[in-house]
């Protein structure tokens, strides 16, 4: 699903052995319309399975909550993996983004007479509200990013991680106490929230996983995600390029704060009621071993570990008792056996395989014209 | 009208003083060198200038325009570019994004143009493009950051002990690549504590003691001074 713009790193391989002609490679343009195909044939066909009942109720159910640990986890990853920080508070900006969205899809269908069972029909207003409520709930996330992350991000490290762990508590609090405050009803206070109308679906949250891939993946190729990087390579070093560092770990918490508040905006769609509990600790720790058993900086690792980490535990309801403690022995085995995650830093894209295709760069040819290279060395 | 002017710097770090008014200037197309022994406050003085590190009182002025309390980065837009001691490569990208981040403040145009005479000057990076940064020796990388830092067409190219750590004969070839990039036009302030290195390229130089600008004079006096010779050269 990453679309990558050709990265004009002239030599990044051993040319001459292999490259006698000039190498074929693909235009950006049209590995935009390659992997758009292949987006939208996934969505087409995993919404007739969903539609046509070759996915049951339950499995259409864990699928939604893999597409929305998905955007949890690559938001996560902005934060850590790009910009090297350690934030221990990506639950909180869920739960803000998902309370907003809510607490605005509720408000608004009540006053203009939209009921549960237009979202389940999926009627054009309610796709609106679906659209406009997710944007919202990521806006409000946002704000609160920025207002965590100033303060937040003049710390390093330890204190980075234990400053965002304070923060996101005191999210779950107000969450929690904020009706006795204002007055009148608002999140539900320890009860929940109810009533939540069922406003995902697998099409539109597998559309938000894509578009919020493609956001990122974009944003990271970019000047500005060239700039993200420096700063985990070498702050002083970026600083002294002329990159605003204080500008640029800002805009990458605000933007991650951001994709979390989506997944927290999808998060209360699919499950249907929201509670302060469900946002402690224990959610952004979650989140974090996902990334970092994924690989931290790579895309895709996080994708396939947010995948695994979120069907593994429901494939081994069968072994009721026993499933949180191979939940945690898979943990530890990859931390000892692969500890810079299960992808590393290796990013997929597509077009760069399909590239390596075109001029016929198969794994095995290659070692082949390695060899005949030393040979003839 | 001096290129950069410092007047009476004062630079701490919390109660400790490191920079106690220290005051020097640059003409276009000259050399200076700051030596001194360990904690002088040579280090300060360049991140002070560069603008990492904000100044207790004194001025600084680029072209006769005040830089102090200016952003780092808006410092660098300015003409000033800042090699930073120990190298400080970025040591995840290649060789080739390491240099385009030095180009950071300038359009992809002008990067094109600039690469070109910095592969010109560092032929040994042109053949590492692709490679990531942090695989390269100690003298490549100390290349990389200067080609990093000239990536931005600096009017002012300040170097921090760019022999740190250095084999003698790369010392000689990074200072004659020094030399060679001032002769084509680039100012340079250096920092160093191979004094003797220094002071014979040197069109000017500035000893630092405890954070007090002790002696000053031309670079062939300085390397002859007594004084200097006991306390730097090894007598």
């Amino acid at each position: 699903m990453a679309n990558e713009k050709s990265t004009n790193v002239a030599g990044a391989r051993p040319e001459g052995a292999t490259a006698t002609r000039a190498r074929r490679t693909l235009s950006t343009p049209a590995r935009y319309v390659i992997n758009t195909i292949l987006v939208v044939a996934f969505l087409v066909i995993g919404d007739l399975m969903v539609s046509g009942g070759a996915i049951s109720r339950y499995q259409g159910f864990v699928l939604q909550q893999v597409g929305i640990y998905i955007i949890m986890a690559v938001s996560l990853n902005i934060a850590t993996g790009y910009l090297g920080q350690l934030p221990l508070g990506h639950a909180g900006f869920m739960s803000i983004g998902g309370y907003s969205c809510a607490i605005f899809i509720i408000r608004v269908s009540e006053a203009i007479g939209v009921t549960s069972q237009d979202f389940i029909n999926g009627t054009p207003v309610c796709g609106l509200l679906f659209v406009v409520g997710v944007v919202f709930g990521g806006l409000c996330a946002a704000l609160s990013g920025l207002v965590i992350g100033i303060p937040a991000l003049r710390l390093k490290g330890d204190y980075l991680a234990i400053i965002t762990l304070g923060f996101a508590e005191i999210i779950r609090v107000v969450m929690l106490n904020i009706d006795t405050v204002v007055g009148f009803e608002l999140t539900g206070g320890a009860k929940g929230l109810i009533g939540i109308p069922p406003y995902t679906s697998f099409l539109n949250v597998f559309a938000v996983v894509a578009i919020s891939l493609f956001l990122i993946h974009t944003m990271m190729k970019s000047r500005h995600g060239r700039a993200i990087l420096a700063i985990r390579d070498n702050e002083i070093a970026a600083e002294a390029t002329g990159v605003n560092t204080t500008y640029y770990k800002t805009f990458a918490f605000v933007v991650s704060a951001f994709f979390a508040g989506v997944a927290g905006a999808l998060y209360a769609g699919c499950i249907g009621v929201m509670a302060p509990a469900r946002f402690g600790f224990m959610k952004s720790i979650e989140i974090l071993v996902m990334v970092v058993l994924g690989g931290m900086g790579s895309m895709l690792g996080s994708v396939v570990s947010a995948t695994v980490l979120t069907i593994l535990p429901e494939a081994l309801r069968a072994f009721a008792d026993y499933r949180m403690i191979a939940y945690a022995v898979v943990l530890i085995l990859t931390m000892i056996f692969r500890p810079q995650g299960l992808m590393g830093r290796y990013d997929f894209s597509l077009g760069n395989v399909i590239e390596h295709l075109m001029n016929g760069e198969l794994p095995w040819a290659r070692k082949k014209a390695d060899k005949e290279a030393d040979a003839n060395a | 009208m001096a290129l950069l002017s410092v007047r009476d710097l004062h630079v701490s770090y919390g109660a400790i003083k490191a920079v106690r008014g220290i005051s020097f200037d640059i003409e276009r197309g000259e050399i200076v060198t700051l030596i001194g022994a360990n904690g002088a406050g040579k280090s300060t003085t360049l991140n002070t200038i560069a603008g990492l590190i904000k100044p207790d009182s004194g001025s600084i002025e680029l072209s006769g325009e005040s830089i102090v309390g200016v952003r780092p980065h808006k410092i660098v837009e300015k003409g000033l570019a800042l090699c930073p001691e120990g190298r400080r490569v970025f040591t995840r990208m290649s060789v080739a994004e390491n240099l385009d981040m030095g180009g950071y403040t300038r359009t992809d145009a002008e990067n094109a143009e600039t690469i070109k005479v910095v592969y010109e000057r560092f032929p040994r990076l042109r053949e590492r493009v692709g490679q990531f940064a942090g695989t390269m020796s100690g003298g490549e990388q100390q290349m990389l950051a200067m080609g990093r830092a000239l990536m931005s067409k600096p009017d002012l190219l300040m170097l921090d002990e760019p022999s740190m750590g250095l084999a003698p004969i790369l010392v000689q070839e990074i200072f004659d690549i020094i030399k060679e990039l001032n002769r084509q036009g680039t100012t340079i302030l250096l920092v160093e504590q191979n004094a003797s290195m220094a002071l014979s390229i040197a069109d000017r130089g500035y000893v630092l003691e405890v954070g007090r600008t002790v002696k000053s004079g031309s670079g062939k006096e300085l390397l002859h001074d007594d004084d200097v010779r006991k306390a730097y050269l090894g007598g």
